[in-house]
């Protein structure tokens, strides 16, 4: 297995990823934007498509929608009422874009699927170096700002009274979120970013009540999701984004059955 | 109004003709006040009178459209050190721990990891253990009782060892003996840090045990003072602007705007 080349770039590019987006979805739940993460992913469409039809790599299409889709939503701010129906107007019309440039490019068909539904198999040399750059660097800013965000998501007035900025802050994380998006959309998708995103987070946020607990499970519950699902596409030929799909799935599905209602 | 330790050389919350408002729509108008070191004062008035408005003044977190408000001798700006605020929502993320949620407001604001290091969990125990929710505290928050979440959230505004306790409603949705077990803690508070505590609430009475002074907030107008000079019939009468009587029973004290039915002056 290891002495495929894809299937080591594939391990690492879905390793860097998985981790980012486990400690990012932790705090994208706490903080109730799982939608506008669901959103941005689908930006990342319009950005990738956009990108393939003038000949660069989808991913940097996915990286700069997304980046600039992230840095509005936050701009907007929590406490513009109805912030998820302006986001779902932008989802809708971004999806619909990202149709008209697939309309314009060639190879339809197989372009859309990976995007849609990702090509872990399909990663270069190039695109590791690059996804491991994007997890560093959000790793690096998400150290940097986790205290004051786990202040501001639990205590929003007390943080701001503390003299916390919370739209600057807001504005930053979701930024953090769009990196940790594109390169989630790189690996399973944009239609299954939550796959890496959302799942091993609230999987982790059911098994533990603890802060620290909760931000050592979520990215490593990612991290085996990604290996295992890789591992058993490898032995079974089915779609890798398939299985880490039904991992994510399923271990959802069994901390709620071990823990109900932890709440 | 004018009571003799308001001569202190340091007053803890001084407003000067300070009028406060969001947007065109003025909630206090030219109100001038001082709470002095180790006094509790209750800030009482009906639905949108202004006292959160008055507690985000304090805070910093909206100026004065004239006049000045100082804490602890400075203009009042957001990150003072030695205020503490409970604000009238409840904390997000109640799946966590109460220890949690407490530790989450702990130097807050300092940039870098949420981890929390000796000296902050001792410092989060001891508060914890204060104000008697040590035993509950490795509980998901979302699963305790409104008066164990008090106790939480009393823990949390003391781990910062305040000079200044704002408190915005603490004792709605308590029944009366979780209010009474409530109050009964911020006197232990005041008793051990000497602060000031300015809280807000709906009803009087609960208060009434530990209440050194009243802030009553109507109309745009504000009027501090012993709750025997302030809570009567004529003061409160001119704050609305409209009748108001004053009916006390047991050691209750019930707030009427409006003349009071005869039926209740009966029962009374
Ligand atoms: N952000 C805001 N923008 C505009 N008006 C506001 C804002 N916040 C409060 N107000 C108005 O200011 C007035 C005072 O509100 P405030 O919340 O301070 O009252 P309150 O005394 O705390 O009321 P309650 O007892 O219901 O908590 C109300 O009329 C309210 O509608
Ligand atoms: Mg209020």
């Amino acid at each position: 297995m290891f002495h495929y080349a894809f299937m080591v770039h594939a391990l690492l590019a879905a390793g860097f990823v998985a981790v980012l987006s486990g400690l990012v979805g932790w705090f994208l739940l706490l903080r109730a934007e799982a939608f506008a993460g669901h959103a941005l992913g689908h930006v990342g469409f319009t950005g990738a498509t956009g990108a393939v039809l003038l000949g660069l790599k989808p991913l940097v299409g996915l990286v700069i929608a997304t980046l600039a889709a992230g840095l509005g939503m936050g701009a907007l701010g929590a406490r513009l009422a109805r912030r998820d129906i302006a986001i779902g107007m932008v989802l809708a019309f971004s999806l619909g874009l990202g149709l008209l440039f697939l309309h314009f490019y060639v190879a339809y068909a197989a372009q859309a699927t990976a995007l849609l539904f990702g090509n872990l198999l399909a990663v270069d040399r190039g695109t590791v170096i690059a996804l491991a750059a994007l997890s560093l660097v959000s790793l690096l800013a998400l150290g940097l700002i986790a205290r004051p965000l786990l202040f501001a998501a639990i205590h929003p007035e007390i943080a701001q009274a503390a003299g916390i900025n919370p739209s600057r802050l807001g504005m930053a994380f979701l930024a953090l979120a769009a990196l940790a998006i594109a390169g989630a959309a790189e690996i399973v998708g944009v239609l299954l970013v939550f796959t890496l995103l959302v799942g091993p987070a609230a999987t982790a946020q059911r098994l533990s009540r603890r802060v620290t607990t909760g931000l050592i499970i979520a990215p490593l519950l990612a991290l085996a999701e990604a290996w295992s699902g890789l591992v058993a596409a490898y032995y079974t030929g089915w779609p890798v984004s398939f299985w880490i799909a039904s991992l994510s799935f399923a271990a959802y599905i069994l901390a709620t059955l071990s823990r109900p209602a932890l709440a | 109004m004018t009571g003799p330790r308001m001569t202190d050389p340091l007053p803890i919350v001084r407003a000067d003709n300070a009028t406060l408002a969001h947007g065109s729509r003025v909630v206090l108008a030219e109100a001038s006040f001082t709470l002095v070191p180790g006094e509790i004062v209750g800030l009482l008035g009906p639905n949108g009178a202004g006292k959160s408005t008055l507690f985000r003044a304090l805070l910093g977190l909206i100026a004065p459209r004239a006049g000045s408000i100082t804490t602890l001798g400075r203009p009042a700006r957001t990150g003072r050190p030695g205020i503490s605020y409970l604000p009238q929502q409840e904390p997000n993320g109640q799946f966590l721990s109460a220890w949690d949620v407490v530790a989450a407001a702990h130097a807050g604001n300092r940039p870098g990891l949420p981890w929390r290091n000796r000296a902050a969990r001792a410092a989060i125990d001891a508060a914890l253990a204060e104000t008697g929710a040590a035993g509950f505290a490795q509980r998901p928050f979302a699963s305790l009782s409104g008066g164990e979440r008090q106790r939480v959230l009393l823990a949390q505004a003391l781990a910062g060892q305040p000079r200044l306790l704002l408190l915005d409603e603490p004792l709605t949705s308590l029944d009366p003996a979780a209010q009474a077990e409530t109050v009964g803690l911020l006197s232990a508070i005041r008793a051990r840090l000497g602060c000031t505590i300015l809280v807000s609430s709906h009803e009087i009475s609960p208060l009434l045990p530990v209440m050194d002074r009243v802030l009553y907030l109507a109309r745009g107008q504000a009027a501090l003072g012993p709750v025997d000079r302030v809570i009567t019939g004529p003061v409160l009468s001119g704050l609305y602007g409209a009748p108001v009587e004053v009916l006390r029973a047991g050691g209750r004290i019930f707030v009427l705007p409006g003349e009071a039915p005869a039926a209740l002056h009966q029962a009374v």
